[in-house]
């Protein structure tokens, strides 16, 4: 039995059948982590803890007790969540040798649902990035092609899952930071309702966007960990107090159903200039598929879609200047060498120990907030803001769900962008808008390039419907078999 | 209230160091050569908002519609001991406080 390759609710199975344990299991995850190293997804390796995490879910199923459906599951972390007693780096210098003094809500909570944490997976530095090559640990690596980038910036993360190194992984999303990479590895990906996930102890990026969700293999699967996971948290004040339906509850059922007479919006901007022409014709195969399936298909349209990249890279280089403040060497980071007083410290430690895409960022959000340029730039922004909302809020008068590309491109090359920041922000050109909306969104695999790289499709919901999107995403994954396809490096 | 202007500007390698005094960056001089053409590249491509008109619209800083959210003061060790936090200081400790260098 190749363990590598198993859903959630087949370990569960498995387990409780006593067809294998949970420390095989996690030995299993661990070697292919080991023996897939040259994909450098992990920073941080943590084999002592799963294998005592799996010995702890074992001796439940020796005793005779029931387990829960994510007990022994092996996962990987983003190492931009706090993980008490485990190196928290966020990709970069200044967190080299940080280990977090506690828990996120995220990993509380999937510790109480007894998971095997194999490790802390890769990132762009602080999140900030589309292909983890502003790691300072340096870039990960697409399995479907090792001179392509896996996405970013949750690239360490999708690309594990991909490869069969861990079953899901929690990945973080700002401005499509779990769509894109998960498009660009041909993984499940969901962008969850800000609110729905709690950020606490995720390291900051830009506070009004973040959210915390899953990759996977499936959209069950991805069903199964947002189950644990959403929820209001005491913690994060921005969690509202709306009820978390059982999402993978009869998934497959109520897909069928749920998928008949759905009105599906198709919104032009995004299958204009800029959108590879291979990408819009196998979305647009996808969205054909749900027409055969019982969908109404509806043109629509969401005129600021063009404008995204501006509010985002406005508004989010505000908010993450003004979170990466904390980060001065102090309290915890990285310690310069001698110096003379403490605000040439403070300079010289985040001089040092930031790379050139988060001084970037620090000095953009700095100017956009400084007195005399705060209401052409950033006050305007958070007015697009509004409109790109109002997009929104006018085309869910007329349908259930919107749907497109991720990514305006299958994975490109490593090095391709990394010199050119405004192509590399144009990336998040198709997940930008709903994560303006605070909506969710899914990354579903719709196909193949010539190439041989893999395509998502974007599926769009109103907020906190996350059910719905996750339905409209099974009933196409059930009549396909993109996910069979493995990759071989 | 009229539209509100935004237009393309450059960045000089001096404003570059001031910004980034502000937000208490070092750069080598190199650095500061490559941001100030970068940051203007990225500027003009932002102020594409200007074309819009937002006269008549309001500002979004929340989208879930939450206001005021409060909480009770009080003090919660339960997630994490002080001492915890003052290990992962780089710093020396002294009377469960970081000692730093003198302020001025």
């Amino acid at each position: 039995m190749d363990l590598n390759w198993l859903s959630i609710s087949e370990v569960h199975a498995g387990l409780m059948g006593k067809k294998f344990s949970a420390v095989e299991l996690a030995k299993a995850y661990l070697e292919r982590v080991k023996s897939g190293e040259k994909l450098n997804n992990f920073i941080t390796i943590t084999e002592d803890l799963a294998l005592e995490q799996a010995a702890a879910v074992d001796a439940k199923i020796a005793a005779g007790e029931e387990i829960g459906m994510l007990e022994g599951v092996p996962a990987g972390v983003k190492d931009l969540l706090n993980t008490k007693g485990v190196r928290t780096t966020c990709g970069s210098k200044m967190l080299e040798n940080f280990v977090s003094p506690y828990e996120s809500t995220t990993t509380q909570r999937l510790l109480d649902n007894g998971y095997v944490l194999l490790g802390k997976t890769n990132l762009d530095e602080y999140a900030c990035g589309a292909s983890t090559e502003t790691s300072y640990f340096g870039p990960s690596l697409n399995p479907w092609d090792l001179t392509r980038v896996p996405g970013g910036s949750s690239g360490g993360s999708v690309s594990a899952v991909a490869a069969g190194q861990c079953i899901y992984a929690i990945g973080t999303d700002t401005g499509g930071s779990i769509r894109q990479p998960a498009a660009l590895c041909g993984c499940v990906g969901m962008k969850v309702t800000y609110g729905r996930t709690s950020r606490f102890g995720a390291v900051a990026m830009a506070s009004s966007w973040d959210t915390i969700g899953p990759v996977a293999r499936s959209v069950e699967d991805v069903a199964h960990v947002l189950n644990a996971i959403a929820g209001r948290d005491p913690y994060d004040a921005t969690t509202p107090d709306v009820a978390v339906p059982n999402y993978a509850l009869d998934l497959s059922k109520r897909a069928a159903e749920r998928v008949k007479g759905l009105r599906v919006g198709v919104p032009k901007e995004y299958f204009e200039e800029g959108v590879d022409e291979e990408v819009k014709a196998i979305c647009m195969a996808a969205i054909r598929e749900y027409e055969k399936l019982g969908a109404e298909i509806v043109k629509i349209s969401l005129p600021m879609t063009k404008y995204g990249i501006a509010v985002y890279y406005i508004t989010m280089p505000g908010e993450f200047s003004t979170n990466l403040a904390r980060f001065d060497g102090v309290r915890f980071g990285h310690k310069p060498s001698e110096m003379e007083d403490l605000l040439e410290y403070y300079k010289q430690s985040r001089g040092e120990a930031f790379g050139a895409e988060i001084k970037r960022r620090i000095m953009v959000g700095t100017f956009v907030l400084s007195a005399g340029y705060a209401d052409e730039f950033y006050k305007q922004a958070q007015r697009v803001r509004t409109l790109i909302v109002q997009d929104f809020d006018k085309a869910f008068e007329d349908v259930d769900v919107i749907m497109g590309p991720v990514s305006p491109t299958t994975a490109f090359k490593l090095g391709e962008k990394l010199d050119d920041p405004l192509a590399m922000y144009a990336a998040d050109m198709l997940t930008i808008p709903a994560s303006a909306a605070g909506l969710p969104a899914i990354s579903l695999p719709c196909g193949f390039s010539k190439a041989g790289l893999p395509v998502g499709l974007q599926i769009i919901g109103p907020q906190f419907e996350e059910g719905l999107v996750l339905q409209a995403a099974a009933a196409y994954e059930q009549v396909t078999d993109w996910m069979e396809r493995k990759p071989e490096f | 209230m009229p539209a509100v202007k935004v237009s393309p500007m450059k960045l000089t390698k001096e404003q570059v160091e001031k910004l980034a005094q502000l937000a208490r960056l070092n750069l080598t001089p190199e650095e500061a050569t490559q941001f100030s053409g970068e940051l203007t590249d990225i500027l003009g491509h932002l102020a594409v908002l200007g074309e819009l008109d937002t006269s008549k619209v309001t500002e979004t800083a929340q989208v879930t519609g939450l206001a005021n959210v409060v909480r009770e003061d009080v003090v919660n060790s339960e997630l994490c001991e002080p001492e915890a936090l003052l290990e992962a200081s780089p710093f020396e400790k002294q009377d469960h406080q970081i000692k730093i260098k003198r302020m001025m």
